[in-house]
């Protein structure tokens, strides 16, 4: 099927190609992120999860649609205030939800499930009902759009390299945050011995909501990069739920290097699938391999040692 | 649910109820004469359902024609109501769910006995309750743009069928752009699966005639609510076409737009006509996105006439001045107007006179121009027209159909 | 999950307990059965019986997770893939027999169903070719279920795969079944699904009086398939079952093989959301891969957890009680029944973790038995731990 193509042309499109793998891979991560943080640290399912992305969307669309009506001179840089107030919000509204909710229910793992599944349709209704059904778009600045040509063919998408960096910034980040500081240490204490680190006079309870706001505040910036590439919408949380989730099995529930692994195994994955497959059946394909290789690695591709 | 209507239109009301016309007019037709099968009509009203998705997934594309409808409702009760009754609403939700769809399609007709429906958006929810409507023999006024290969006598179709968008596009594209090599991208459901099958077919039968290089060199179908197109993105950049000619709805639209864009898939390089895509649709994608390509339609809410002016500006004054009128939405906004002039000509409520009475009424003042029910299928005459996006979310129109063009359901030839 | 114990299985229980949740539990199948079988046909409307009918398909499915969930301790997110191999068996039955060559001679290919033609085939497609029998189609209802579950959990069992993982790749499963159906539009429809079936070997279904035989035979149906779950339950294969969902090891040790065990179980909850799935088509008239997405398959679950998820009575109540319940929010408020319904979820969660059969066993049975002065003697001993 390449014998029309010009060698060049192949070479751009596989650079293209493995460029696109890379986002996807990206875009997994940080999908992936914050439910990793809460299901690795406290073995809760949160089904709410998707809806912190849309809340970190939601904050970048509002900022634009703000800086453009009061400061619109301020349109190449609000980028740098939305961010951190998409964490802020995701951060807090968190903080929130695990005081009233989920604190109540560490004991019961699926019934975690159940009420934060009616959560999300809380949410879902709320965005619904208070910013609007509509499709939402934040206007991004002028550099932020568009792309990098180095030859004639190929075409490196910005936005693609902005979340690049922002998905290794936030790994590192949150590899340094649970390994190095104070906080960090707390939160794996807590999670390995609870009763144990009660007795060495942590507050538990406090690292608890502390976890989870922390988790929901990384969504809530994944949410925000999100926006750059898909839709903002109240249902846009239901298009995550099964990969988050599926990129978290697959790197074996509770290990960062295992998230970004599987991610990068199902990105590769799908980028062939749907070079050579229409859509609905490149998808199909992709699930079953899933399936399969599941089957084979059934502690997933890369099991923490912690659990073993 | 009962319609709340604003204190501005309540005495507007009443000055139309009190006014003589409205009580003559229903004097002059009895309650038992109008309205043989018991449905939710008396003397002074005449009750209707409104069923469209508020909440799910494509509550983002039906509020334009919830809005739409009810505002066409509105207008019609302050002059006078329909037979000198006034239109009270029965509202269901929908939930984007096709089942729900028919549960509410079924409340409405039996157990609120409404006179007629205004509702539906997707093919599959049309599909849902269309046996309902057929078997309890009520009617449904459908506003969206849509595939053919159906003709029902219980359903009005106010958008317009696919060959009617399809063909006249494809031969704008080719004359204009000089279009010979197509990429055909859309939704993974009916409506862009067949149209992609009548636009293969006009390209590979009618348009290869008069240039052999005419050829569409890739299809391509991806689900509802896909968001990751970098793939399709650059095998479409491998086969490098004169058109994509996309029919990519939903909250894949904005996706789809984006990494366009961000991809350097641009107007610049690349020519794009598409028949999902609205100014409705703009909002969600942002105008920058999508500036120089092409859409179309058979309605656009720049059109420049008298009509479309009054209406438009009674839109925004109804549901706010940010508020945009895409081509669904002003064919929603047709159903009622064209219920109550078929129930004046049928000078009955009753759903086989209407059934019968359709053919052939004429709405001469419609925003989008002058439309008329074909004769002898329950689709719309009407002039399709070629939109640019502009940066701001409208769309700048550049060609317009000549002749009204006739819906084709079954069209022959494209099978 | 130490929290979840049975509630049938303490010793000391009283007269009621044995009337109402006790191994007889002859009382709460009578309640049942004369609201299905008496109150709800003389009260109810056609159109409100037929939603009713509607609502108890769902709660095959529920029965089936009750044994597979609440007994055996097996989460599955994707009991919506189950429920949809029943209705589109049932669904491509009955739109081969609506596809008859009169009603579809205006199609390029007549005798095929519409969709196909649509797509371009221009003839049957070899696995259509059974469900042009009845007897063979009731056959694949209860066949393809037992297969496909099989399949899909054999290895993973196998591998001592439960609990969050399984849970998440059932709902991948169930992801993909949607895909797959939406992909191959000509073979099943696409997201239009299977619409305008009309009869069932020349019987209308569709009539008034159809609708109301269905209900009855749904509730037949349902019935048999409390006793039959009822009956695994009391039999030693249900004592495994919940032994392995509370000591897993210690009954390895004892010597069970629990992947026969958990396949076992994990296929009879599919065939019964098969069954439920192929009532649910004859009732509505239609078959949609909406039913069987992510988001229905949860719902499924939800009922179950309301109902109380160890009471397989409990979950016909369920899924009645919260299908209502979205129904009637939904007509009232349009807008606003979504709260409504997303905080049910949640105060069911923390105020009754086990259900509306926790109802009895925690709150009222105290209460009743006092009043009755049962409970001088043996006070009612907690039964979480």
């Amino acid at each position: 099927m390449f014998d029309e193509y010009t060698f060049e042309e192949l070479k751009a499109i596989l650079i293209m190609q493995s460029f696109g793998g890379l986002s996807l891979l990206c875009i997994y991560v940080l999908m992936g992120l914050g439910l990793y943080v809460v299901f690795g640290q406290m073995k809760v399912i949160n089904m709410a999860h998707a809806e912190f992305l849309v809340i970190g969307s939601y904050t970048m669309c509002l900022a634009s649609k703000f800086v453009i009506e009061v400061m619109p001179e301020f349109i190449n840089y609000y980028l740098w205030v939305a961010i951190p107030l998409a964490f802020v919000v995701a951060f807090i509204v968190g903080w929130i939800i695990e005081w009233i909710l989920i604190s109540r229910l560490y004991h019961r793992p699926l019934d975690t499930l159940l009420a934060t599944w009616g959560l999300s349709l809380i949410m879902q209704q709320c965005f619904r009902t208070f910013i609007g059904a509509r499709e939402m778009s934040a206007t991004l600045p002028e550099w932020l759009m568009g792309s990098w040509a180095p030859t004639d063919i190929i075409d490196i998408p910005i936005n693609g390299l902005v979340i690049l960096a922002t998905t290794i910034i936030l790994t590192v980040g949150l590899v340094f945050f649970t390994n190095k500081t104070r906080w960090g240490l707390r939160m794996r204490s807590t999670s390995q011995n609870r009763q144990m680190s009660q007795a060495l006079g942590i507050n538990t309870k406090v690292t608890d909501r502390f976890t989870f706001a922390l988790a929901c505040g990384i969504s809530g910036i994944g949410g925000a990069f999100l926006t750059t590439v898909v839709s903002t919408s109240p249902t846009a949380g239901t298009t995550y739920i099964v990969d988050s989730f599926l990129v978290l099995v697959l790197g074996g529930l509770g290990s960062l290097f295992g998230l970004v692994i599987s991610g990068g195994f199902l990105a590769l994955l799908s980028s062939i699938l749907e070079f050579f497959m229409s859509g609905s059946v490149a998808k199909v394909w992709l699930y079953l391999i899933i399936f399969v290789v599941l089957a084979k690695f059934t502690k997933g591709l890369f099991s923490s040692n912690i659990r073993s | 649910m009962k319609l709340k209507l604003h204190s501005k239109m309540y005495s507007l009301l009443l000055m139309a109820m009190a006014g003589p016309t409205g009580h003559v007019i229903a004097e002059e037709f009895p309650t038992a004469k109008v309205n043989t099968t018991g449905l939710a009509v008396t003397d002074t009203t005449v009750t209707v359902g409104q069923l469209h998705s508020i909440t799910g997934t494509m509550a983002i594309s039906e509020t334009g024609s919830v809005e739409a409808e009810r505002l066409a409702i509105e207008q019609i009760n302050a002059m006078g109501g329909v037979l000198g009754r006034q239109i009270k609403i029965v509202q269901e939700d929908g939930a984007s769910d096709w089942p729900t769809f028919a549960e509410k399609s079924k409340k409405l007709i039996t157990q609120d006995k409404v006179a007629c429906v205004f509702g539906c958006w997707t093919s599959a929810s049309r599909k849902a309750v269309l046996p309902i409507f057929e078997k309890e023999n009520n009617m449904l006024y459908y506003p969206t743009f849509y595939e053919g290969l159906e003709d029902s006598k219980n359903v009005i179709y106010t958008g317009q069928e696919a060959t009617q968008q399809i063909i006249y596009g494809l031969d704008w594209a080719y004359e204009n752009l000089g279009a010979r090599t197509f990429y055909l991208i859309g939704s993974d459901y009916i409506w862009p699966r067949t149209s992609m099958k009548i636009a293969r077919a006009h390209i590979e039968r009618y348009l290869k005639k008069k240039d052999p290089k005419c050829k569409v060199v890739g299809e391509e179908y991806y689900p509802l609510g896909h968001t990751n197109f970098g793939t399709l993105i650059n095998k479409v950049k491998l086969k490098k076409p004169d058109l994509m000619f996309t029919a990519v709805v939903g909250g894949s639209n904005v996706a789809w737009y984006k990494q366009l864009k961000a991809a350097g898939v641009t107007s610049k390089k690349y020519d794009m006509l598409t028949i999902s895509t609205t100014e409705d649709e703009v909002l969600g994608i942002g105008g920058v996105n999508c500036e120089g390509f092409y859409s179309s339609m058979k309605y656009f809410q720049s059109i420049d006439t008298a009509e479309n002016k009054a209406f438009v500006k009674a839109f925004k004054a109804r549901w706010g001045d940010d508020s945009v009128i895409g081509d669904v939405t002003q064919a929603a906004y047709l159903g009622p107007w064209l219920w109550k002039k078929t129930v004046e000509k049928a000078g009955s409520f009753d759903i086989d006179k209407i059934a019968a009475a359709s053919g052939g009424i004429e709405f001469k003042d419609a925003p989008e121009g002058f439309v008329r029910i074909h004769d002898t299928n329950h689709h719309l005459w009407s002039k399709s027209k070629i939109g640019k996006f502009l940066k701001n979310g409208q769309f700048e129109i550049i060609s317009t159909s000549s002749e009204l063009i006739e819906p084709n359901p079954y069209p022959k030839g494209y099978q | 999950m130490k929290s979840q114990s049975t509630p049938t299985l303490t010793p000391n229980e009283g007269f009621l307990d044995k009337l109402l949740s006790g191994r007889s539990s002859f009382l709460s199948y009578s309640l049942l059965a004369l609201i299905l079988v008496v109150i709800l046909p003389l009260t109810l409307s056609e159109f409100r019986l037929n939603m009713c009918g509607k609502y108890l398909c769902y709660s095959f499915c529920c029965i089936g997770l009750v044994l597979c969930w609440g007994h055996a301790g097996i989460l599955s997110l994707g009991q919506g893939l189950y429920f949809g191999l029943g209705g589109y068996s049932m669904a491509m039955f009955l739109k081969l027999e609506a596809s008859d060559l009169e009603s579809t001679k205006i199609q390029t290919t007549p005798g095929i169903p519409d969709f196909m033609d649509w797509n371009q085939l221009t003839e049957l497609p070899w696995f259509w070719q059974p469900y042009h029998s009845f007897t063979l189609t009731l056959l694949l209802i209860i066949i393809l279920p037992i297969l496909l579950a099989t399949l899909l959990s054999f290895f993973y069992f196998k591998g001592r795969v439960t609990g969050v993982v399984f849970a998440i790749l059932t709902q991948s499963m169930v992801a993909c079944a949607w895909y797959f159906i939406v992909g191959n539009q000509g073979f099943f429809g696409g997201i239009n699904g299977m619409t305008d079936l009309k009869t069932l070997n020349g019987w209308d279904i569709r009539e008034p009086s159809s609708q109301k035989i269905l209900y009855f035979i749904t509730v037949a149906c349902l019935f048999g398939c409390l006793f039959f779950s009822k009956w695994i339950l009391n039999s030693r294969l249900g004592r495994v079952l919940s032994a392995q969902r509370d000591k897993e090891e210690r009954v390895r040790f004892s010597g069970y093989d629990l992947t026969a065990f958990r396949v076992f179980i994990f296929a009879v909850a599919g065939v019964l959301a098969s069954i439920g799935g192929a009532l649910f088509t004859l009732q509505v008239g239609f078959m949609s891969p909406n039913l069987i997405g992510v988001v229905p398959s949860i719902d499924l679950i939800i009922y179950t957890a309301v109902g109380g998820r160890l009471c397989i009575v409990g979950a016909v109540y369920g899924s009645l009680l919260v299908n209502t319940a979205r129904t009637l929010f939904s007509e009232a408020y349009p807008t606003l029944w979504v709260f409504i319904y997303g905080a049910l979820f949640i105060i069911i969660v923390l105020a009754l973790p086990k259900g509306i059969a926790g109802i009895w066993s925690d709150h009222l049975r105290v209460r009743v038995r006092s009043l009755l002065k049962l409970d001088k003697k043996d006070k009612p001993e907690k039964l979480t731990t």
